[in-house]
């Protein structure tokens, strides 16, 4: 198990000491590593209700809504002005909300600590602090990429077999841009769930990091859709209009960039954000 | 070891630690006294890396903290019962923390038996009480075995029997050869405890002592109650420089900077009576409370 350690005992160079001192006690911390940050990490998430709830939750969201967007009849019938990628998008609406609570788990994994205190008892053990950071990273992509990307299959799965039982259009995975907008949508959610856990360390408070959240993915695009056009050059850039481009999001703005430069811009986001974090907590006291 | 040189924190205009500079050693238990709001919190904070000092050094066992290798085998720390995440299970709090070290479930178990919380290890640590706390906290602390412990305020809440696990804990620490720092605002508790004393007023440091020599120190100045039908004659007698004698019309003389042994020789030799000799002693919290008079921050009496 863990390597017994006696730091007292130093290695060769040291000068032998001069005078008979105590041996040092003994220890059983071994080195702090990313491996082991990781896996306290995931030991956190794992234990955490919330993470069940909100994963849940999820999980419903994609794949539930999905079905029964699709089992409604509409979206999948697509029309000749529609590509099938469209019509799959449509089915993905789920992830409008699913994206809230993603974010929520988010912004918890940092908020969380800092709202019970733990982080002190987190950063006292990892007194470097940045390891922490990039663990937090680490199992949040390690647990939304698989559990959305396989919601989105079978969401892709039991949508397409619900419209085509009633006789609509069948989609297959190789038309063009399918397999990029229910991947993408993977993609999306990932990348959103980082952006929470960066606004949970940047503000610390769970109230501040949900509402800052909630405010950038739901209501600013929301309001910004609903003004004149000729104000609103930078809707494309949004975070949310951006990734959004990647999945088709029916939100999705007039002038919506390509979808892979979307997807880059809301990379750049999440990236430029969690750069701050470290930054903030590497030098701001706990 | 726990080396502290010149360190200062201020929070804007507000200085909470002063230029402090203090050594604890390993093998003895260090109390940290001072009044609430006196810096010692925030020194142990800075111990533990959590705040940066604004200007000045800590070295934990020889080496910076933050740069450690291992840094659960160098220190442990308990800052306050609150520490620890309520959605999570005893058990898992001490799981995550001992992850990042590589320690494995039979220690984590361990230290839950030595903390008293076999019960409870399951539970939701939201639900525990102040004293389930603080022994959470701990254990947490012990995980690693760590050379330096650092617990600030780790009786309160705890019932008489935790404040005896503490005690005698903190002294099998010392034991072992472990450096061993222990906040309290209360002075008959660190009297019980600790060996060394670091005292702290207003974020300065008031002094640095074994508690045997802090006591005797503060509390000399207590002085002898003699009780005597001849107060007029045993106090002429007595009178001396640097002795002084108070009799306040009864039979009852008080008298400062002479012993009891030394009354009792000079009431016996001159054939006076004495029914009452009684050296008395300021109590360790008045003689706290005379040493950090000047350095409270907040008298009672101002609050208005």
């Amino acid at each position: 198990m863990s390597a017994i350690t006696r730091p007292g005992l130093a290695p060769t160079s040291m000068a032998p000491a001069p005078a008979p001192m105590a041996p040092a006690p003994a220890t059983v911390g071994g080195p702090v590593t990313q491996v082991r940050v990781v896996r306290a990490e995931w030991t956190k998430l794992r234990a955490l209700r919330s993470t069940w709830w909100c994963g849940l939750t999820a999980v419903v969201l994609i794949v539930g809504l999905g079905a029964a967007i699709a089992g409604s009849g509409t979206a999948y019938h697509v029309s000749a002005a529609d590509s099938a990628a469209k019509g799959v998008s449509a089915s993905l609406l789920g992830l409008l909300f699913a994206q809230l609570v993603i974010g929520v788990v988010g912004v918890l994994a940092f908020s969380g600590e800092y709202g019970t205190g733990m982080i002190r008892a987190t950063l006292a053990v990892v007194p470097s602090r940045l390891p922490v950071l990039w663990a937090k990273v680490i199992v949040l992509v390690g647990l939304v990429l698989p559990v959305t990307l396989l919601c989105a299959f079978v969401d892709f799965f039991a949508a397409t077999a619900l419209v085509s039982s009633r006789g609509g259009s069948v989609i297959s995975l190789t038309d063009p841009g399918v397999l990029r907008t229910v991947v993408g949508s993977s993609l999306y959610l990932t990348v959103v769930v980082i952006i929470g856990l960066a606004l949970g360390a940047l503000l610390r408070k769970t109230a501040a990091g949900l509402a800052v959240f909630a405010a950038v993915f739901f209501v600013i695009p929301i309001v910004v859709g609903a003004l004149p056009q000729n104000i609103t050059g930078f809707a494309p850039y949004l975070p949310s209009n951006a990734g959004g481009a990647l999945w088709g999001s029916p939100l999705g703005t007039a002038h919506a960039l390509s979808p892979w430069a979307g997807f880059a811009v809301l990379c750049g986001y999440a990236v430029v954000l969690i750069a701050l974090a470290a930054w903030r907590l590497r030098s701001r006291d706990a | 070891m726990i080396e502290i040189d010149g360190l200062t924190k201020r929070y804007g205009d507000k200085t909470a630690v002063d230029g402090l500079s203090f050594v604890v050693e390993p093998g003895v238990v260090t109390g940290f006294l001072g009044p609430n709001g006196t810096g010692k919190s925030t020194t142990m904070r800075m111990i533990a890396g959590l705040d940066r000092p604004t200007s000045g050094t800590v070295r934990v066992n020889s080496k910076h903290y933050p740069g450690a290798a291992a840094p659960m085998a160098e220190l442990g720390i308990l800052l306050d019962a609150r520490s620890v995440h309520p959605g999570l299970s005893a058990r898992n709090n001490l799981l995550a923390l001992a992850r990042t070290a590589g320690i494995g479930r039979r220690r984590v178990d361990e230290v839950i038996e030595l903390a008293g919380l076999g019960e409870v290890a399951g539970g939701r640590a939201g639900g525990f009480s102040l004293g389930m706390g603080q022994r959470l906290g701990v254990a947490a602390a012990l995980l690693g075995r760590p050379q330096s412990v650092v617990l600030d305020e780790p009786v309160n809440g705890l019932d008489p029997d935790g404040v005896r696990w503490i005690r005698l804990l903190l002294k099998s620490l010392a034991d072992e050869g472990r450096t061993v720092f222990v906040s309290s605002h209360l002075m008959s508790e660190m009297a019980q405890t600790a060996t060394q004393l670091v005292v702290l007023g207003r974020g300065k440091l008031i002094t640095e002592a074994s508690v045997e020599d802090f006591v005797d120190h503060a509390t000399t100045g207590g002085g002898v109650l003699v009780r005597t039908p001849e107060t007029v004659r045993l106090g002429q007698l007595l009178a001396a420089p640097g002795i002084t004698v108070i009799n306040d019309g009864t039979d009852l003389l008080r008298v400062s900077g002479t012993t009891a042994e030394q009354i009792g020789i000079a009431a016996w030799r001159a054939h006076l009576p004495v029914y009452e000799l009684t050296p008395t002693h300021a109590s360790l919290e008045e003689a706290f409370m005379q040493v950090t008079k000047d350095s409270i921050e907040y008298h009672a009496g101002a609050t208005r």
